[in-house]
């Protein structure tokens, strides 16, 4: 399904990436942590090129994104239209939900069904009401605008938008990073929905308890690498590297 | 109550209304020209934008304008001759509009420029992570997003556009202030049409106040007013 080979990403002289690997088959729920500085939105960020990783391979259900490299050194698309194709498959949950401000909650979720995939606005809306009533949100919301939403139903709305787009994989962005901890479950319980209907979910989290109870597989990024990876439990019950350890120890206090 | 020079000044008000609106056109799109290259990752596109704004913002308006009219009638003419042609004259409208224009250019390039850099970056992320092409990124969400900001920017330099096709009398346009100097030579009541001419600008003002008030309410939607 999601196929993402030996990213590395430099800023200036400083490696962010130095070859982090994912395969994520249909159904895969991935959570990446780490502490912050780690790469891990970098990575996630790489793998729909908001960031031009310098050198890795990038394949999305078969197809792999063409690369030039550019006179940076980073790779530069080659064709972008294919890159807006593969877009499509790949719909992205921001930690700062990144809702369109302009325009309304359904106007948000039907935006790029309607004006990227070229569907009616009929369908468009008929699809947006869906997945709002999935993330349960009332039906009244639909024409408020998101800076008079709360964050948890902002980014409701968020995952919303990124449904309707039928998209083969989800890519979440530490989605409750954000969020006043009391919202912090709503999002969470949401996705948690969406991970038991067999969606490919790759989520890069500080949620340490919602990482094991949802994934399948976790992978904990050190400086750029994969330090270590794992089903939850073995990663979780039984860290092998020292820095996983201590990272758990501060972090599940 | 116009000593029959009422045609004369309505004529006056439709040429300036006519300068001012398409003064205004070439002004905006030179504007967004000119912030995009200052924006822009190339350099030498930055520097000529860099220096169009430094260059016009720094001379006064009437200088510029003697100089572009006057320069571009002078170039032409040399042209010509050279040519041995007929010598071109240049229509003052079509030059009225361009030089007004181009001067404009500057200041919404820098109304359009921090316009731009207002709008959060993860607005267009969204868009470009939802497979969207550069141009619809552009036209659905940086365009109206940016619109919020450069409205307020936007309505000055329009009143000042308005203001400055005064300029263009000197160049010998029929707008407002010549069509009013005339009636007040003409009757020798030059104080009284000085008052009417300075009232019509006033209403021309006020009421283009009204429009951008109208599209500042359409391009604040989903934006948490201040509150006290």
């Amino acid at each position: 399904m999601l196929s993402v080979q030996d990213i590395h990403k430099r800023y200036g002289d400083h490696e962010v990436l130095k070859g982090v690997s994912l395969e994520a088959k249909a159904g895969d729920v991935i959570s990446i942590i780490g502490s912050s500085g780690s790469g891990k939105s970098t990575f996630l960020r790489c793998i729909n090129f908001l960031e031009q990783p310098n050198a890795g391979k990038i394949i999305v259900g078969g197809t792999e994104v063409l690369t030039v490299p550019d006179k940076n050194g980073a790779l530069k698309v080659q064709d972008a239209k294919q890159l807006q194709k593969i877009r499509t498959k790949l719909a992205m949950v921001f930690q700062n939900f990144n809702l369109w401000s302009h325009l309304t909650v359904i106007e948000n979720i039907i935006e790029a069904p309607m004006h990227v995939l070229g569907l009616s606005r009929a369908e468009a809306e008929e699809r947006a009401r869906h997945y709002l009533e999935k993330v349960g949100l009332n039906p009244q919301v639909e024409a408020k605008y998101p800076a008079h939403m709360s964050g948890g139903q902002q980014q409701r709305v968020a995952i919303a938008r990124a449904l309707a787009m039928h998209p083969d994989v989800l890519l979440f962005d530490e989605p409750t990073s954000a969020l006043d901890p009391e919202l912090v479950g709503e999002v969470l319980k949401v996705m948690q929905k969406l991970a038991e209907e067999g969606r490919t979910m790759v989520v890069v989290t500080h949620e340490m308890g919602f990482a094991r109870n949802i994934s399948n597989h976790v992978m904990f990024l050190h400086q750029g690498r994969t330090e270590e990876e794992g089903a939850p439990d073995q990663v979780f019950d039984a860290p092998r590297s020292d820095r996983l350890r201590q990272f758990l120890s501060g972090s599940l206090k | 109550m116009f000593y029959g020079y009422g045609g004369v000044l309505l004529t006056g008000v439709w040429q300036t209304i006519q300068l001012a609106l398409l003064s205004l056109l070439v002004a905006v799109v030179i504007g967004l020209a000119g912030a995009s290259a200052k924006l822009s990752r190339s350099t030498p596109l930055r520097l000529v934008a860099t220096a169009y704004t430094t260059l016009i913002r720094g001379v006064p308006d009437l200088v510029l304008m003697l100089l572009i009219f006057y320069s571009i009638q002078i170039g032409l003419n040399q042209v010509t001759d050279a040519l041995k042609w007929d010598q071109i004259d240049i229509n003052p409208f079509l030059a009225g509009v361009l030089t007004i224009g181009f001067i404009y250019g500057a200041y919404f390039t820098e109304t359009f420029r921090g316009a731009f850099i207002s709008v959060p970056r993860g607005q267009l992320e969204a868009g470009h992570a939802f497979g969207m092409t550069g141009a619809q990124v552009f036209r659905r969400i940086l365009f109206p997003q940016m619109m919020r900001f450069a409205l307020p920017g936007l309505a000055n330099n329009w009143q000042v556009i308005l203001k400055a096709t005064a300029l263009v009398s000197i160049i010998g346009l029929s707008d407002l202030v010549k069509a009013a100097t005339d009636a007040g030579k003409g009757t020798f009541n030059m104080f009284y049409f000085m008052i009417w001419l300075g009232a019509i600008y006033l209403v021309l003002t006020s009421l283009s106040n009204l429009v951008l008030n109208k599209l500042n309410k359409r391009y604040a939607v989903g934006v948490r007013g201040a509150q006290l």
